[in-house]
C-alpha cells in the first residue's frame, strides 16, 4: 500500500470529508513525528510502535574496495520498535 | 520504574538530546491545528490512519509512505536462543516481525538538524 491508496480508504470511510483533507490529515501525522524525531524527541504510539532516533557516533571506516581508512562523521539515525500489542497481533494465527 | 528514577539519566539523555515523548494526543493536536477538524473528530482520525497501516501490516502487506518511510514484515524462521540469565538454549519459534525503514528525505530531516545543533554544541564549547 502507498500513502495515496492509503488516502483513498480512510477517504472512503469517511464520506463527510475531502479526500484532500485526508491527504492533508496524513501529511500531518507524518509531518509532526518527522519534526519530533528532528529535535530529538521521541514518537510514541501504544499498540503501534515508537519511533526514537539513536545516535552513531563518529568512526573510522574503510572502503571495502580499496581497504583505505576513512572517516565517518557523528549521525543520527531513526529507528522504529514495534509496539506490544503490534507485535502479538502479527503473530496471532501462528 | 520505582523511586530515584530522577537520578538515573535516560538513554536519550545519555546522548545530549531532548527527550521529550510525542504521544497521540500531540498528533491529534497537529491534526487539530492544521485540518480545522474537531478534536473528537481529530482524534478518531488519527486513530483510523493507524489502524489502517496496522492492519495491512497484519495481513502482510508492506505500507510505503512517500518520503516518509516504508513500514515492512519480514518473517523468521526458527532459530536456536539462549537464555541470557541461565545460558540455556531454548528454540525461538518462527515469526513475523514488522521493520521500518526511513526514507532517505526522513533520515536527512533528522541529521541535517542535530548535526547543525551538534556542530553549534562544538562551537560554543570551543568559543
Amino acid at each position: 500500500m502507498i500513502k495515496s491508496e492509503l488516502v483513498q480508504v480512510v477517504a472512503d470511510q469517511n464520506p463527510h470529508l475531502y479526500q484532500r483533507d485526508v491527504e492533508h490529515i496524513i501529511n500531518a501525522i507524518l509531518d509532526t513525528i518527522t519534526e519530533a524525531l528532528a529535535n530529538g524527541d521521541r514518537v510514541e504510539l501504544r499498540g503501534f510502535g515508537a519511533f526514537s532516533v539513536k545516535n552513531r557516533p563518529a568512526r573510522v571506516g574503510r572502503n571495502p574496495r580499496t581497504g583505505t581508512s576513512v572517516s565517518v562523521t557523528e549521525k543520527y539515525v531513526p529507528f522504529f520498535k514495534t509496539g506490544k500489542e503490534m507485535r502479538e497481533r502479527l503473530n496471532a494465527g501462528a | 520504574m520505582v523511586g530515584g528514577s530522577t537520578l538515573i539519566p535516560d538513554v536519550e539523555g545519555a546522548l545530549g538530546m531532548a527527550g521529550k515523548t510525542i504521544t497521540r494526543a500531540d498528533l491529534c493536536e497537529a491534526v487539530y491545528r492544521k485540518v480545522g477538524l474537531s478534536r473528537t473528530e481529530s482524534a478518531d482520525l488519527v486513530e483510523m490512519v493507524l489502524a489502517e497501516i496496522r492492519e495491512r501490516m497484519i495481513r502482510g502487506e508492506s505500507v510505503k509512505l512517500s518520503s516518509f518511510g516504508s513500514f515492512l514484515v519480514r518473517s523468521k524462521g526458527e532459530r536456536i536462543g539462549r537464555n541470557p540469565k541461565t545460558g540455556e538454549e531454548v528454540p525461538i519459534s518462527p515469526r513475523r516481525v514488522m521493520v521500518f525503514k526511513p526514507s532517505n528525505v526522513l533520515k536527512q530531516r533528522i541529521n541535517g538538524a542535530l548535526a547543525e545543533d551538534a556542530q553549534f554544541d562544538e562551537d560554543v564549547e570551543r568559543a
